[in-house]
């Protein structure tokens, strides 16, 4: 039952491009399926561990840099007579090493930033994040600034039957998305399920305790952080071939937010939320650009994020489990009446 | 160096929020910019005089942060840290488009009554404005420290930051406690716009970077901690001088994080240290 729904779900994502036709709408998608991507790896750190990281979008635009520059080529003067120069590498192996240098990252930042907690936490987040927008903006020798990495090829890879191939079609890109989602899925799933996600869920659960019953807090925290990164830099690098450009605004504190709602509003701690909630904050802002505009839109996101908080403290996701649970609890107590209602009336008589 | 007062300013109504009711507020950089927005509108739209729109956008600060409070927070007591926080940037992303809405996203400048010659004493020379600003925000920090020090609301704002429950049972509204809190610190982040507004430009996005100073101070201080929010202040501001100086003027808005980053490094408990964080 579980893996039946499970394959018609994925068959009902692979048909999506065989019936709908408007290219501007696949587009949405793939730009949603992206941002769900990153908003998956978010719920890593904020549903199983605990941790609100607002400075996400940091590893997302870490991942989507290196791997354009890297398919770019670029030279960084070291010193006044040194001069590292990188010639442009296939895509592949650019991809390779966004997912890298956004671990490293994100394990460095893990080492960094848990030495504190909550509010701290969230804090050194965010500055995080701003430091490296400054650098992207200002490093202009490097990252061009705000002129932005222009031209930056589509993303190609040797697949079997096909041979080499490039993901220019918006089709072929929206599959590349897909499984790149599924792939993040299984491991995010994987992960959760390990002894290292019941770590996790432990010391979200209670700190001291898990502390206490000998889990290496720091050392967990560090691993979801890294795991994270590296699925948040996928992301990033994906979205850097895709539209072929990138510009300092990608590091934007309002992405992190968007990713923070996407989270938040699915159902963090949970596997499905973070799609339901991407799909829904990947879609409402094109239905909501035909009558509103950029600040309304904008207005409504933050108004709908405190009702969400206030009325769905758990997300979509848990509110309609547990209506199901309940649904399916009321149906089972009705039909065990109905069954001991006569048995009742003959020992009555 | 004279932007170290009104930093200070930002940094105290975070720092009192934060302390005493445990909430992270991030309209707090909004509140910055809705100061700065009406002293535009008081002074450059309805052509009132500088001296009169300054209280006034203060005073519509802290009635704004006394707002928030009731509708938003006062249903949130005893929430945990994070679900507040996720309001609160629900609030912030809410108000900053508003801003936007109702002012466009231009950048606009506000007049100010003073001379365009410096004030030039020995070596040094200070813009008129610049002086004025620095005077007003040690005045309003004072003002601050004498309402937290010597008046009746006070001590029980105090008594609330030591201990909750101690203070509930001791009769003191902690409701009221928290609407005064919120608002006073509003009103010293609209003091900050207002005073700071005027010497740049207004534009809606300029809370953005206020609310992350704010929290580098904070952290730098302590969280909950004025004199070390004070001090904080200051220090933000000289470094963010010297790193445009010695560094380059693109990072000056980004040595407030680099000094959030070494600090927690070193020494998480910020440099005016009350034991407390966990690590």
């Amino acid at each position: 039952m579980r893996h039946l729904s499970t394959v018609a779900w994925l068959l009902f994502l692979v048909s999506v491009p065989l019936w709908l036709r408007s290219p501007y709408f696949l587009h949405v998608l793939i730009i949603t399926g992206i941002f769900t991507i990153a908003a998956m790896s978010l719920n890593l750190l904020l549903g199983y561990t605990g941790q609100l990281s607002l400075g996400h979008v940091a590893f997302f635009g870490i991942g989507a840099y290196t791997s354009a520059l890297m398919s770019l080529g670029f030279d960084v003067s070291v010193t006044e007579s040194w001069k590292l120069v990188v010639a442009p590498k296939p895509v592949a192996i650019s991809l390779a090493v966004a997912i890298v240098v956004s671990a490293f990252f994100g394990w460095l930042i893990g080492r960094l930033s848990f030495k504190v907690r909550g509010a701290y936490f969230v804090i050194v987040s965010v500055s995080f994040a701003e430091v490296v927008r400054l650098v992207a903006l200002n490093w202009v020798a490097l990252t061009q600034g705000p002129m932005a990495l222009n031209n930056i090829p589509p993303v190609t890879l040797w697949l079997p039957v096909l041979g080499v191939y490039r993901f220019l079609a918006k089709t072929s890109n929206y599959y590349l998305m897909l499984a790149v989602a599924v792939i993040s899925y299984v491991v995010i799933a994987r992960l959760v399920r390990s002894r290292a996600g019941r770590a996790m869920i432990a010391l979200r659960e209670n700190e001291a305790l898990a502390t206490s019953v000998g889990v290496d807090v720091t050392r967990y925290l560090v691993l979801a952080t890294v795991v994270s990164a590296a699925i948040a830099g996928t992301a990033g690098a994906l979205y850097a071939h895709y539209v072929r450009i990138v510009d300092p605004d990608i590091f934007l504190f309002i992405y992190t937010v968007t990713m923070v709602i996407m989270v938040v509003t699915g159902g963090k701690g949970t596997l499905a939320g973070p799609i339901v909630g991407g799909l829904i904050f990947g879609i409402v802002p094109e239905v909501l650009r035909v009558v509103a505009g950029p600040e309304v839109q904008w207005i409504i996101y933050g108004a709908l994020m405190i009702l969400i908080v206030y009325f769905l403290p758990k997300g979509i996701v848990p509110a309609l489990g547990n209506a199901w649970q309940g649904w399916r609890d009321a149906r089972r107590a009705s039909i065990d009446a109905l069954a001991s209602a006569p048995a009742a009336r003959d020992g009555g008589a | 160096m004279i932007l170290g007062g009104t930093y200070a300013l930002l940094g105290i109504g975070l720092t009192l929020i934060f302390g005493i009711m445990r909430v992270v507020n991030f309209t707090h950089g909004e509140l910055y910019a809705f100061g700065a927005y009406m002293m535009f509108m008081w002074v450059m739209r309805l052509h009132v005089n500088f001296f009169v729109a300054l209280p006034l956008a203060v005073g519509l600060g802290v009635a704004l942060g006394a707002l928030i409070e009731i509708v938003l927070l006062r249903r949130l007591q005893g929430a945990d840290i994070d679900t507040t926080m996720l309001v609160m940037i629900g609030a912030w992303i809410a108000m900053q488009n508003a801003e936007q809405l109702a002012w466009s996203g231009v950048a606009q400048s506000i007049k100010m009554p003073f001379p365009s010659q410096p004030l030039v004493l020995g070596p040094v020379s200070i813009g008129w404005e610049r002086l004025f600003v620095f005077v007003v925000a040690l005045a309003l920090i004072g003002l601050t420290y004498y309402l937290i020090d010597r008046t009746r609301l006070g001590k029980a704002m105090r008594a609330t930051f030591q201990d909750r429950e101690t203070s509930m049972l001791m009769g003191i509204d902690v409701k009221r406690i928290n609407t005064a809190t919120f608002a006073l610190g509003s009103g010293l982040a609209a003091a900050a716009g207002a005073l700071l507004g005027p010497v740049f430009v207004v534009q809606p996005d300029m809370g953005d970077l206020a609310s992350l100073k704010a929290f580098a101070i904070v952290i730098l201080g302590g969280l909950g901690n004025i004199t070390g929010a004070t001090i904080g202040g200051f220090i933000l501001a000289f470094m963010e001088e010297a790193g445009a100086g010695y560094i380059s003027s693109g990072f000056r808005d980004g040595m407030g994080f680099l000094l959030i980053i070494v600090i927690l490094i070193f020494k998480p408990t910020g440099l005016f240290a009350r034991k407390e964080r966990i690590g």
